[in-house]
This record gives C-alpha cells, sequence and structure tokens, in this order.
C-alpha cells in the first residue's frame, strides 16, 4: 500500500499592520475609533511609566523582585483591550499593563510585588484571575474557566497570556488539547519575547514558530507581530468573536522582545549582546504607534505628565499605608480554622503582645502531659 | 584552602567531580551560559561545553524525567530545579521513577542522580519562591534528602550525594548562599550521607535543626548559656532522610529534653519522624514534651510577614525555656 498523506501541508501566518518604520497597510488598519486609539496609547504608555518606576522602586528597596514589561505593552494590550469586563483575564506575572487595563489599582500591582497577599485579591466584580508564577500552570485553568462559562450557558471569552518558554511545559500542551476537545472559548495569547531568562528561543523549541503548535491540537494558530498595536488587536479582535460565536479556542503567538531585564534579580549581559536589545529598540510599540496617532492628529499634550502625576499619587497611597497586619495570615487558609490553626494564633498572638505576656499565653503542649515520667518505674521494669 | 561563600563551595564540588568522572553531567533551567540564577554553575558551560552543562528547555518534568534515562543508561545527572516551589511539576518523575527503579528491576537498573533545589525563604521573593518542602521528599522510600547547612559541609555533601549511588534530593538555602565564607579545603572532600554532626555539645536540651535554621539554634543556644546557665546541645541533621536516629536518640539520652527547629509547616513534617523517633527510642529519658518550632500551618504568607512565621532566635529561645522549665 502506498503512504497517501492525510493531512494537507499546513500554512502558518504572519500578521503586520504598522510596521517599526511607520508603514501601515491600510487595507488591514483595523476600524478603531479616535477614543479608543486614545485610550490604547495610554494605557500603553502607562505601562511604559510604571513599569520603568517599579524598576526604581526595586532598586530603592520598596518592593522586591518585579518582572518588568517593557517592549510588550502592544502585545498586552492590542489583545486584552478586545476582552469584555464579563470576560475572564487570566495572566502570568509579567501582565502589569493588561492587568491594569482589567481595573487592578496600581496599589495592588505594589503590594503584590512588596510580597502583601492582598495584592493578588481580585475586586468582587473582576473576572480576573491574578499573577500565577509557576510557568504555564494558569493555562489548564483558562480551559476550566471556558469550560464552565460554556457550561453555564454564559456569554464569556477567556483570555490567558503567558511566554515562550511556557510552551516547553507540559500544561501549555494539555490546555491547548483540552480547549481542542471540548471546542471551549479560550484565546491562548503567547507573548514570544525572544528569551525565557537566559535561553533564546532556539534552544526552546524546535518548531519554526509557536503559532504552529496549534495546529497539532486541531486549533488555528497565528503569528501576528507582537510590537503592532493594531496588529495585536485585529488577531485579536477575531479570535475573541470566533470563540464568542462558538468558535472555538486560538492560539495567537506575539513576536515582541523584552526590552529590560527578565527580572530585577536578572544579568542579561552575560547571555545577550547589547546589538541585539538595540534593534529591537528600534521596533519599540509606542513609537510606532506614537507617529501613527500624531499623523492621525490624535497625540494629547501633556500626556506623560497626567500619567506620571497618578502614578506618583498611587505609590503615594501605596507607602501611606500601614505595615500588613501579621495576624491575618491565618484567615484565608481555610474556610474555618482547625483548632491547630488556631492555636498557632494565639501563639503568634502572644509573640506579639510582648515578651512578658508571651509567657502568659503559652503554646497548649500536644501531646499528654509527662512530668516525672522516668520515675514512673512500671515502665522501667 | 580557599575562604568560600556556599555558592562558590557547590561550585567547586561540581567543577572536581565533573573533571574526576565523566559521567556526570549537568542539567537545568538557565544553567549553562547563565551559570544557574544563583551562579552555583557559573563557568561549567565554558570548561565543560553545552553537551555536559544542558541548557534545558523550561520543563522540570521532562528535565527530571530524562535524566532518569540517562541514569539509567549509566551517566549521573545533576539537576538543577531553579526553585524548590517549581519541583511539583517534576514530581510525579522523582516519586513514580527515581525513587523506585532500583526496586522495580529487582537492582538491575537504579538512578545515581541528585536534583539541586534553592528552597527558603528570607530573600524578599515571591510566591513559590520561598517555601520548604523537604517534608515531601523526605517522605518518599527510595530517595535520600540533603540539606546543609554551611559551605564546607554544602561542598562535601554535594559530593558525597553526586558519588551515593541512589538519587538524592539536595536543598540549598537560598538565605545561606552568600551568608557566611568558610575555609574549605582544596582536595576533593566528601562526606557521608545519612550522618548527623553535632556542632554543640551540652547536657540540659537537644535542639534539632537544619539548613539555615542550624544558624537560629546556635544563637538559642549561646543565649541559653549566657542568660541562663544551661548547656544545649544542637544537632545539625545534614541529611533528612535517611534520618540518623542514633544521633539524636543518644543525645536526647543526655539531655533528656528536645526540641525541634525547621522551616517547613508544622503538620506531618520532619519534626514529627524525629519526635516520634525521640520517643521510640529515648521515651524513659524524656522530661518534658517533645516541643516544635516551625513555620505555621499556612501557604505563603508574603515576604512582608514572612518574619512571623518563620522560626527565629526569640522564638527558639521562648520554646526552649518553657522545655527546661518543665
Ligand atoms: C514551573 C516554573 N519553572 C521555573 C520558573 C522560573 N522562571 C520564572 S520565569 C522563567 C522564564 C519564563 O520564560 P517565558 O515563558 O518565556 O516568559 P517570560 O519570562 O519571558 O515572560 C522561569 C524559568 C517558574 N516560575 N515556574
Ligand atoms: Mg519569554
Amino acid at each position: 500500500m502506498p503512504r497517501t498523506p492525510l493531512e494537507p501541508r499546513f500554512t502558518v501566518e504572519y500578521l503586520s499592520i504598522l510596521d517599526s518604520d511607520g508603514n501601515l497597510d491600510s487595507a488591514l488598519e483595523p476600524d478603531l475609533s479616535a477614543s479608543e486609539l486614545k485610550r490604547l496609547y495610554r494605557a500603553m504608555l502607562l505601562g511604559r511609566r510604571l513599569d520603568e518606576r517599579m524598576v526604581r522602586l526595586q532598586r530603592q528597596g520598596r518592593i522586591g523582585t518585579f518582572a518588568p514589561i517593557k517592549g510588550q505593552e502592544a502585545s498586552q494590550l492590542g489583545s486584552v483591550c478586545t476582552l469584555r469586563p464579563t470576560d475572564w483575564m487570566v495572566p502570568s506575572f509579567r501582565e502589569t499593563a493588561a492587568m491594569l487595563w482589567r481595573g487592578w489599582p496600581i496599589e495592588k500591582l505594589l503590594m503584590t510585588f512588596a510580597g502583601q497577599l492582598e495584592g493578588t485579591q481580585p475586586a468582587p466584580d473582576q473576572h480576573d484571575l491574578p499573577i500565577t508564577i509557576p510557568v504555564a500552570t494558569q493555562l489548564p485553568h483558562a480551559v476550566g474557566l471556558a469550560y464552565a462559562a460554556q457550561y453555564r450557558g454564559d456569554d464569556v471569552v477567556v483570555m490567558a497570556y503567558f511566554g515562550d518558554g511556557a510552551t516547553s511545559e507540559g500544561d501549555f500542551h494539555e490546555a491547548l488539547n483540552f480547549a481542542g476537545v471540548w471546542h471551549v472559548p479560550v484565546v491562548f495569547v503567547c507573548q514570544n519575547n525572544q528569551w525565557a531568562i537566559s535561553v533564546p528561543l532556539k534552544k526552546q523549541t524546535h518548531s519554526r514558530t509557536i503559532a504552529q503548535k496549534a495546529l497539532a491540537y486541531g486549533l488555528p494558530g497565528l503569528q501576528v507581530d507582537g510590537n503592532d498595536v493594531l496588529a495585536v488587536y485585529a488577531a485579536s479582535k477575531e479570535a475573541v468573536d470566533r470563540a464568542r460565536e462558538g468558535g472555538g479556542p486560538t492560539l495567537i503567538e506575539c513576536v515582541t522582545y523584552r526590552l529590560g531585564v527578565h527580572t530585577t534579580a536578572d544579568d542579561p549581559t552575560k547571555y545577550r549582546s547589547e546589538e541585539e536589545v538595540r534593534e529591537w529598540e528600534r521596533k519599540d510599540p509606542l513609537t510606532r504607534f506614537v507617529e501613527y496617532l500624531r499623523k492621525k492628529n490624535l497625540l494629547e499634550e501633556g500626556l506623560e505628565q497626567q500619567v506620571d502625576a497618578e502614578i506618583a499619587a498611587a505609590v503615594k497611597r501605596f507607602e501611606a499605608m500601614a505595615p500588613p497586619d501579621v495576624l491575618t495570615m491565618f484567615d484565608h487558609a481555610y474556610a474555618e480554622k482547625p483548632p491547630e490553626l488556631l492555636a498557632q494564633r494565639d501563639e503568634l498572638a502572644g509573640r506579639l503582645r510582648g515578651p512578658d505576656d508571651a509567657g502568659s499565653a503559652p503554646e497548649p503542649p500536644s501531646s499528654p502531659p509527662m512530668r516525672g515520667q522516668r520515675k514512673t518505674s512500671r515502665w522501667q521494669n | 584552602m580557599a575562604k568560600l561563600n556556599m555558592v562558590k563551595a557547590l561550585n567547586l564540588a561540581l567543577l572536581q567531580e565533573m573533571e574526576r568522572d565523566e559521567d556526570v553531567v549537568v542539567i537545568g533551567e538557565d544553567v549553562g551560559v547563565d551559570g544557574g540564577v544563583f551562579r552555583v554553575t557559573e563557568d561549567l558551560h565554558r570548561k565543560f561545553g553545552g553537551k555536559r552543562v544542558i541548557d534545558s528547555p523550561l520543563a522540570e518534568s521532562a528535565i527530571i524525567g530524562t535524566s532518569v534515562g540517562m541514569a539509567l543508561y549509566g551517566l549521573k545527572p545533576v539537576c538543577e530545579i531553579q526553585f524548590s516551589g517549581f519541583a511539583f511539576q517534576c514530581f510525579h518523575q522523582i516519586e513514580n521513577h527515581a525513587a523506585r527503579y532500583r526496586m522495580r528491576t529487582q537492582g538491575r537498573f537504579h538512578c545515581q542522580m541528585v536534583v539541586r533545589m534553592p528552597y527558603g525563604g528570607g530573600v524578599r521573593a515571591l510566591e513559590h519562591h520561598s517555601e520548604s518542602e523537604e517534608q515531601f521528599y523526605a517522605h518518599i522510600p527510595g530517595l535520600k534528602m540533603v540539606i546543609p547547612s554551611g559551605p564546607r559541609n554544602a561542598r562535601g555533601l554535594l559530593v558525597g550525594a553526586l558519588r551515593d549511588p541512589d538519587p538524592v534530593i539536595f536543598f540549598e538555602h537560598k538565605a545561606l548562599y552568600h551568608a557566611a565564607k568558610e575555609d574549605v579545603p582544596d582536595e576533593i572532600e566528601a562526606l557521608p550521607l545519612g550522618r548527623a554532626d553535632v556542632v554543640r555539645h551540652g547536657r540540659d536540651l537537644t535542639i534539632i535543626a537544619y539548613g539555615a535554621m542550624v544558624r537560629v539554634a546556635r544563637e538559642a543556644a549561646d543565649t541559653l548559656a549566657s542568660e541562663d546557665g544551661a548547656e544545649c546541645e544542637v544537632i545539625d541533621l545534614l541529611t533528612v532522610s535517611p534520618l540518623d536516629r542514633e544521633t539524636i536518640v543518644a543525645s536526647v539520652q543526655k539531655t533528656g529534653r528536645a526540641l525541634v527547629v525547621h522551616e517547613a509547616p508544622k503538620s506531618f513534617g520532619p519534626g514529627a519522624e524525629i519526635a516520634a523517633s525521640i520517643v521510640e527510642g529515648a521515651f524513659l529519658s524524656l522530661e518534658a514534651p517533645i516541643r516544635r518550632v516551625t513555620a505555621y500551618d499556612v501557604p505563603f504568607v508574603g515576604f512582608a510577614r514572612e518574619r512571623a512565621t518563620v522560626p527565629d532566635v526569640g522564638r527558639v529561645l521562648a520554646a526552649a525555656r518553657e522545655t527546661l522549665a518543665y
């Protein structure tokens, strides 16, 4: 018997609308209103300025380790802006710009990176998961959310974020597979920023694109210029609309670049060249969008100062907060505290009252008293 | 003899064992060109090349899974899991396979491999970067669980672990990486696994600790000596599993009182096993209930609250005084 081809050769498309030299493919230009364009730019600028501020705050020891987003603003905002507030957003840990768009207050982001759990508490009406640090583990959650929404018959789309490195984890593949089998309304947004800490994409995967990984699971995959906010928007809109109409999941690969450090604990000079960074700085997503807006006469005077003032006010509120009450650490481990946890809470409360009081509230011995045990001859015989 | 911090001491162990034994290979995320996010594998990639010092794709499961395969073939992989909080992604490979191949094949195959992981808090890090999870590994038959407390024993234990024919989980406390420098001999020094070290002698109370808690225990013991006139014996476990029960029991038979300090949460932690071993081996010597000073039974609390849950000298002192006064 001959070998017969089962699948026709697949194609993976790359979408670019506004390139780094400012050339616009007007046939593909998305239909965004002046106010939508202005809002998008403001969000990109806020993302950029807050990012720079947070790196400085970390350097000054006012927050802990932070993962900057510089260079990835278009990937995040072009995609997240296609969601409705009732849709769900599932971030990894490098989505500050997208999280701001979704209504996370700056203070909460600061609290998160200052090691305060209050920072990861979504608002009651917010359909967002908090940041997830174990790479790729949030992706099955996104599929589960989408399944549940479909199960209930809700008009909901779920958008999940992750990096290029994340595509090596089993959870990524399992999530795509489930999403395909269940045909659920989820949009996977990969921010391919070329690096997973020190590991370049070519050591991460032998595939030519990340987008094509979708095809193995029977979903559409599209690669876009992730520094082109118009292209990311167009691709995301298409995917979100399709998901909303019952057309199932999509994988979007945003080709972008991490212009900054991996985290504030990282030294990129160990693994990548200055020239490479310079090259990508020329493709900065803000620069080309500014030019685009300038041509349309949509640039607002004093926007930078406005955004900086918003950040400064939030930092001020954050720094004015009282130090966290350590006793609340017991509050959310369980719905109801088991007896042992109550005992541990009492012990800490006793310690907090000071050395004099601490002695008066000793932890009750967890085993029965054994005083004099040694003298009990019954046991010695 | 050179004065080295723990990062450099571990690096020396790897370097010398790799020079000595071609079967030793290093694999993990960012262990090559970057030299590891804590620089423990610094320069090894340059010296031994990318075939022996492998920058793997981002997948803990495959790091351990492929290492099991390499070990079955006869290599001796040293895997780095970037933070112990991400080892749940490879827990099945460790438990289902690394720990069991010797048993499953009745001795025909075994996994001589070391899985290094930074663990522990106190470094102002985010969730999954500060936890202590030694109890999970200590509970698995077929595995050894090692935790050094300083540069010199870290070096010796890593060499010991590399030469041990069984799979070893090797925890490195992040707060100890740069905490102190010690004299580390130039010539290779291998410490045997499974043996605890009595780092302070005393007759009134036995304090059992490991990793970063050893310093806390010693400081508390010094204070008790100067302020209370009580002499504590401090045991540095070095190997959590298999547990050196003999050393612990012998000490408690002498002191009659015991206190265990660890950073892992209390319930079902190593302290429980240690306390049970004391009861089994030194029951008639006990003068007071065995105490445990541990982290509380809560998930990650955020580094802003971390100091309230990780045991410190004050907490050890308070518990020790109660035990002594019992
Ligand atoms: C399961 C897991 N393994 C390792 C890490 C440590 N780590 C944090 S980020 C990162 C690289 C992630 O790369 P990528 O997915 O490309 O995202 P990026 O950081 O570039 O945004 C690694 C290895 C982690 N957080 N989770
Ligand atoms: Mg990346």
